[in-house]
């Protein structure tokens, strides 16, 4: 049998959307430290604005550093295109207002990163979108929580706090039923356990901040266009599928197809919102992609190594990670995740909030701070920090009991991980 | 403006400009399993250099309404029904792969519609490779990789899109996938099928031929054959670049469509 030669997922984190610099042979990708281009001629100029001709304009709209962390990123998502933003939460944004407007309504899991939570629940309503949160485990839900408006079901790959698993292609199916798109944030998966768009997901957004760089030194995010969906079956995505006088009466579907939502998110989206990601950020994150596959492969196995630790001692009450059999998601997540379901979970602590307390205030190796992803171990007790100004009722009611500890297993030597663990649970207990 | 052929809807892109009534006309004819938006790198820049650009959904692709029709000859008459309803004189008709043996038959049966040819990706013949036939028939993904996979130079498996953001392979594999079932097959066994004869002999017309030199699906030796029995005829080559040579060198290509068309 014939196979197609494509580059496979290792060789991509390093070469893909890059070659060497054809002016100056850098190997290495360039930082494009730099506002705006040259144009050749008023013809050309004019061409560029005009979006008859690509290329570069000005770094709001695209950078060439950029650039190649966007097709990077495409290449190992599998999607038609991507464009980068200043931070995970601007991604969301382009996406919510590339295909949105005032009116329309998003279905979204109820168990997401808590300021997604905000922009939704809050913030979004301002400018007249609103939401309705729903379980993610439930099909039902979902089902009966669109209405006319709505526009994009929304949801984690990886949930927060319970790691709950979306089953992408049951709920990518109940979206299209409807004749609308499923978009996921996939920034606790990565492309490497997992590829949404091969599973039906239409747009993968990411907080680049997180695994894909990896070192916890620039923030970004990302939207992927998975090129799959059809935005002008309908009437609901009048901002692809309608004359846009913003380009002298553009339809993004009527010339891009396939690629309207990636040509539209850049043409208006960063042109108007101006949310950019900087070339030297782009340059940072691009390091950490390429040894993705190796990073996250270690962050699974220590993952594992942390996880039998856990489940072993005293002091831990219980261990929320599909990988254990008594999370609910634990068979999904050998069908969808059969490398691993990522380096992020939770686990209880007998004595409840004051133990809690002691535990953090003893990891010497784990870091205390409100980041996932990092190649360094980072604990949070969510109930003294990040919730604390919530009851006890009101944590088990957002799933954060007071005994709750969300670990982000880095790659640091497993002993080295398991003795820090093992000395603070230690002194958590001594009350 | 709205336009009919056979009483179903034939979908076009134009570069979002009206098309320019008292302008030469310009059509471009995309290939197998693929619509109207592989030409979008070109089809506005035309469109806003003084031609009335017509990039069309042939029947059952993209947008346009009807069946796919089952042979080359069949796609050229409609292509010159189409031609001859917009009623605008003769037309410029730029092809690619399937499209560029649509465009000839074109030119060879309806001479009276086209005023030249410029042909992309294009051969004497093209045969498709038997697997490629039989996972199109089955409707396996197998066959927009393939197609991907082949459709591409070295280059473009790699990088560097001029377009920023954009990732050509998955763009291409994406096109096809929204190809509607038996579409993809139904077009590779038209071209399998295809035999150019006497056609070339029958041009009068002015032709160019754009070939890359790492094009699998139309070997540049193909092109040559073909090249070898058409008279006014002018070959450009692309160094280094693949058979979806539109997208993976939009600048060079536009270029050498404004030269060919002026
Ligand atoms: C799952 C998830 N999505 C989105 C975000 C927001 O990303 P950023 O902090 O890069 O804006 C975060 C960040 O904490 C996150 O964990």
């Amino acid at each position: 049998m014939v196979d197609p030669d494509y580059l496979k997922f290792d060789t991509l984190s390093l070469h893909a959307g890059q070659e060497p610099d054809p002016t100056t042979g850098s190997r290495a990708v360039p930082i494009y430290q730099t506002t705006s281009y040259s144009f050749v001629d008023t013809e050309q100029a004019a061409g560029l604005f005009n979006l008859e001709q690509p290329g570069h304009i000005y770094s709001r709209i695209s950078n060439p550093t950029v650039a190649v962390l966007e097709e990077r990123i495409a290449a190992l998502e599998g999607g038609v295109g991507a464009v980068c933003t200043a931070s995970g939460m601007a991604a969301f944004h382009l996406a919510a207002a590339t295909i949105m407007s005032a009116g329309n309504h998003v279905v979204a899991s109820r168990n997401i990163y808590g300021g997604t939570h905000n922009m939704l629940n809050l913030t979004m309503p301002r400018f007249g979108i609103t939401t309705t949160f729903v379980d993610p485990r439930d099909p039902k839900a979902w089902r009966s929580a669109i209405t006319p408006e709505t526009r994009v079901l929304f949801a984690e790959t990886l949930g927060n706090p319970g790691i709950e698993v979306l089953d992408v292609p049951l709920i990518a199916e109940i979206a299209h039923e409807h004749g609308l798109p499923l978009m996921v944030d996939a920034t606790f998966t990565t492309p490497y356990l997992m590829k949404p768009i091969d599973l039906g997901a239409d747009i993968v957004m990411h907080s680049v901040t997180k695994f894909l760089g990896g070192h916890g030194i620039a923030l970004g995010g990302v939207i992927v266009d998975g090129g799959r969906f059809d935005w002008a079956a309908n009437d609901k995505f009048p901002t692809l599928s309608q004359p846009y006088d913003g380009y002298h009466g553009i339809s993004f579907t009527d010339e891009y197809g396939h690629q309207a939502l990636s040509m539209r998110a850049r043409a208006e989206g960063l042109r108007d919102f101006g949310a950019a990601m900087s070339p030297t950020n782009a340059f940072h994150l691009l390091q950490g992609i390429e040894t993705l596959p190796l990073r996250m492969k270690r962050h699974v196995e220590n993952t594992d190594s942390v996880i039998t630790f856990l489940e072993g001692h005293d002091a831990v009450t219980w261990v929320s990670h599909p990988s254990v059999s008594t999370h609910p998601d634990h068979e999904l997540a050998k069908r969808l995740l059969p490398k691993g379901a990522g380096a992020i979970f939770s686990f209880g602590i007998a004595g409840g909030r004051e133990a809690g307390c002691r535990f953090i205030e003893n990891v010497q190796l784990a870091s205390h701070l409100a980041n996932v992803g990092d190649a360094k171990t980072l604990v949070l007790h969510p109930a003294s920090t990040t919730h604390q100004q919530l009851s006890a009722e009101d944590l088990v009611a957002a799933g954060v009991g007071e005994d709750l500890i969300r670990l982000s297993v880095g790659l640091e030597d497993p002993e080295d991980i398991i003795a820090d663990l093992s000395r603070a649970l230690r002194a958590s207990q001594k009350g | 403006m709205n336009i009919e052929c056979r009483g179903e809807a034939v979908n076009f892109a134009t570069g979002g400009v009206e098309v320019g009534r008292d302008l030469p006309l310009v059509v471009l004819v995309h290939g197998a399993g693929m619509d109207r938006t592989v030409w979008s790198q070109q089809t506005r820049y035309l469109a806003h250099h003084g031609f009335a650009a017509m990039a069309l959904d042939l029947p059952g692709h993209g947008e346009s309404g009807g069946e796919p029709l089952s042979s080359i000859g069949e796609m050229a008459d409609w292509v010159s029904e189409v031609i001859d309803g917009i009623d605008q004189g003769p037309a410029r008709l730029i092809g690619h792969s399937m499209g560029s043996l649509v465009s000839l038959e074109v030119a060879a049966r309806h001479p009276g519609v086209v005023e030249r040819l410029v042909l992309l990706g294009t051969g004497a013949a093209m045969p498709v490779h038997p697997e490629l036939l039989g996972a199109a028939e089955r409707n396996e993904v197998l066959a927009p990789q393939l197609i991907t996979s082949w459709g591409h130079g070295t280059r473009a498996h790699i990088a560097g899109n001029p377009a920023p953001g954009l990732w050509m392979r998955s763009g291409c594999q994406a096109l096809l996938e929204r190809a509607a079932d038996g579409v993809i097959f139904n077009d590779l066994a038209a071209c399998n099928s295809y035999e150019a004869g006497d056609v070339a002999a029958l041009i009068t017309c002015p032709i160019t031929v754009v070939v890359g030199s790492e094009d699998k699906m139309t070997p540049p030796r193909a092109t040559s054959q073909l090249v070898a029995g058409l008279s006014d005829v002018d070959l450009k080559h692309l160094d280094g670049i693949g058979h979806m040579m539109m997208i993976e060198a939009p600048d060079r290509i536009r270029d050498i469509l404004l030269g060919a068309l002026q």
